[in-house]
């Protein structure tokens, strides 16, 4: 695969909980069109990561950048306005909203206008329908491109866990992002969920959207990344592609312990 | 299709046109009975902007308020001291500018309540942004009555408030020149001040309910309603949860102000006596007892809490006199002791509201 231009680049990135330094310096640069993997040993600082380039944590140092523009990732909302959406590792979706809703909750930071303020919304001018009804419009669609079209008019806590790691997925796509973040996006799935989900990620990279993803599954993983990034101890140990990396040292020392392996 | 639903609609506006009617006519027909029970619907209609405003905040965003009275209390001593001779009396230099009184037209009295309120809606609404559950509920409390305490106390040393004697001789409302403290007589029919407020009171009700219906159903309802359920998810899909959490506080705060600004008006007297903790308890209770989020199950809830104990007090008497041929539970104590049931009621059978908004996902 020939180098391409990074989408999100992470530079120097830490965080310390306590005595715990989660995060070291960890440098991260996810190729623009790829789908990257970040895997490790529980406890290796992954979801920590993950929670930083995200906003969710704040960090300590480290300097975030997407498509060459720095971020702040302090402000969460920003985060997702600069281009990043996340799925969360425990589902988090709106339970008692309609899946419509969900989604349409996504797609409002790309729908702004002046028409969608108090003003709007009280005196029901018609830009206010407008826009009202070509993003009900735009979140249907994306719900039936999902397969979820059935599901528009149901409370997103009514669905079933396969359904509702979709609709994660869905409200994320509605924010329009450059770079999807998914956590864990497989846990919990069978074998057949697990292909379905393989099927839905690789479309989405083909439909021009750059992929983040922490797994446990190494098999799914190594089936679908073009690069991985392998934590340890909250330091990059390896990256490359998933062969390479499988065959790396430190990366079967850190999985399978630390004594002379005999393969 | 479009033709169902025009239908649809059509029918739903003559429903809105009905029910409207029969509550324009409503007091008159109170009336026949005793003027003490067109009060009654009135009071009932400030507790439904209350309950209505009140929902905003707890309902749809999520925020459990415990001092939502304050903003009632801020509407209510805005009006009385804008229009009460009182701060004139206190600073003589005001009345050499003003020698007839502010004499502001209701008309801009109602909207500045109204703002003033929501200002003290974002005041709130500041510091308490990072507190959730149970935390915000002892802050808006403690809120709450600080704003009571604060008109008891600011007697001295200047007098603003008037402390716990209250405020006297504020004006009553007027609408293009007429007071609505004088009969209204068209043609043969004369229209008491008590109903013309009655009417006034339930066009802001309408209004506030309609404002509550479109906000629900907008991005800004939506954009709440994610906070509610899950604030983190919403911050991570873009929304500035900081900016749309005041903006349902100041909101919540408007529609207390009004509800204020009106009860002064109303009663031509203000004191911090009438703006207790218990009152916040009860516009919650209201809140609840309807199902949080859902407009129609608040201003039931809030007709419900208000009106039947209140109807009950009028007739608790009469009726344990015919009955027992004495008084056995005095109504005050009825009224408290229905008050409770109703609520141990609610929680047992109908957890979620008389009306809830909309069923768990799970049950």
């Amino acid at each position: 695969m020939t180098e391409r231009a990074a989408l999100l680049e992470v530079l120097g990135a830490s965080k310390r909980f306590g005595g715990v330094l989660a995060v070291d310096q960890v440098s991260l640069s996810v190729p623009e069109g790829s789908i990257t993997g970040l895997i490790g040993p529980n406890g290796a600082g992954k979801t920590t990561l993950f929670n930083l380039i995200t906003g969710l944590i704040p960090p300590d140092t480290g300097s975030f950048s997407l498509r060459g523009k720095s971020y702040d990732p302090r402000v969460v909302h920003a985060v997702a306005r600069a281009g990043i959406c996340r799925t969360f590792q425990n589902i988090r979706l709106f339970p008692e909203m309609t899946a419509l809703e969900n989604v349409m909750v996504g797609r409002h930071i790309r729908t702004e206008s002046l028409h969608t303020g108090v003003w709007g919304a009280v005196l029901r001018t018609s830009a206010f329908r407008r826009a009202e009804s070509s993003l009900r419009t735009e979140a249907q669609r994306l719900l039936d491109d999902l397969g979820l079209g059935h599901h528009a008019s149901h409370l997103a806590g009514t669905l079933s866990y396969g359904d509702q790691r979709r609709l994660e997925i869905a409200r994320a796509l509605a924010t329009d992002p450059q770079l999807l973040a998914l956590d864990e996006p497989a846990a919990g799935m069978n074998a057949t969920e697990k292909n379905a989900l393989r099927d839905l990620l690789l479309s989405i990279r083909s439909a021009g959207r750059t992929l983040l993803i922490i797994e446990h599954d190494v098999k799914l993983i190594m089936g679908l990344c073009d690069t991985v990034t392998v934590l340890d101890r909250g330091q990059v140990i390896a990256t490359g592609s998933p062969g390479a990396v499988q065959r790396h040292p430190a990366v079967r020392a850190a999985y399978l312990g630390h004594s002379h392996v005999h393969v | 299709m479009t033709g169902i639903k025009t239908h649809a609609r059509q029918h739903a506006l003559w429903a809105v046109l009905l029910v409207t009617l029969a509550l324009v006519l409503l007091p008159f027909a109170a009336g026949l009975i005793g003027n003490a029970w067109v009060r009654i619907l009135a009071f009932a209609l400030l507790y439904v902007m209350l309950a209505l405003g009140l929902n905003i905040v707890v309902g749809y965003a999520g925020l459990l308020d415990l001092g939502y009275v304050a903003f009632y209390a801020v509407g209510a001593y805005v009006y009385a001291l804008l229009t009460a001779p009182h701060l004139l009396e206190q600073f003589p230099a005001l009345a050499t500018h003003f020698p007839h009184g502010l004499s502001l037209p209701s008309w801009a009295l109602i909207p500045l309540c109204a703002a003033v309120a929501a200002l003290f809606g974002v005041l709130l609404g500041v510091p308490v942004l990072r507190l959730r559950g149970d935390y915000l509920a002892i802050v808006t409390l403690g809120f709450g009555e600080i704003i009571r305490i604060f008109m008891n106390n600011l007697n001295a040393p200047i007098n603003l408030t008037n402390g716990p004697q209250g405020i006297t001789g504020i004006a009553p409302l007027a609408l293009a020149g007429h007071s609505l403290s004088q009969p209204l007589t068209i043609g043969p029919v004369s229209v008491s001040p008590l109903v013309q407020h009655y009417l006034v009171f339930l066009a802001m009700a309408l209004l506030m309910l309609l404002v509550s219906i479109r906000l629900q159903d907008s991005r800004i309802g939506r954009a709440w309603r994610a906070i509610r359920e899950d604030e983190t998810a919403a911050k991570s899909m873009g929304i500035p949860t900081r900016n749309i959490k005041l903006l349902a506080f100041a909101m919540g705060a408007s529609f207390g102000g009004i509800a204020g600004g009106l009860f002064a008006a109303f009663q031509g007297f203000v004191s911090p006596e009438s703006f207790g903790l218990m009152e916040s308890i009860v516009i919650v209770a209201m809140v609840v007892l309807g199902g949080m989020g859902h407009v129609w199950g608040v201003v039931l809830g809030a007709v419900l809490l208000y009106a039947i104990p209140e109807a009950l007090r009028h007739l608790a008497r009469p009726v344990q006199l015919t009955l027992f041929g004495e008084e056995l539970v005095a109504p005050e104590a009825l009224r408290m002791l229905l008050f409770g049931l109703s609520m141990v009621l609610i929680m047992l059978l109908r957890p979620r509201g008389i009306l809830a908004a909309r069923r768990a996902p799970h049950d």
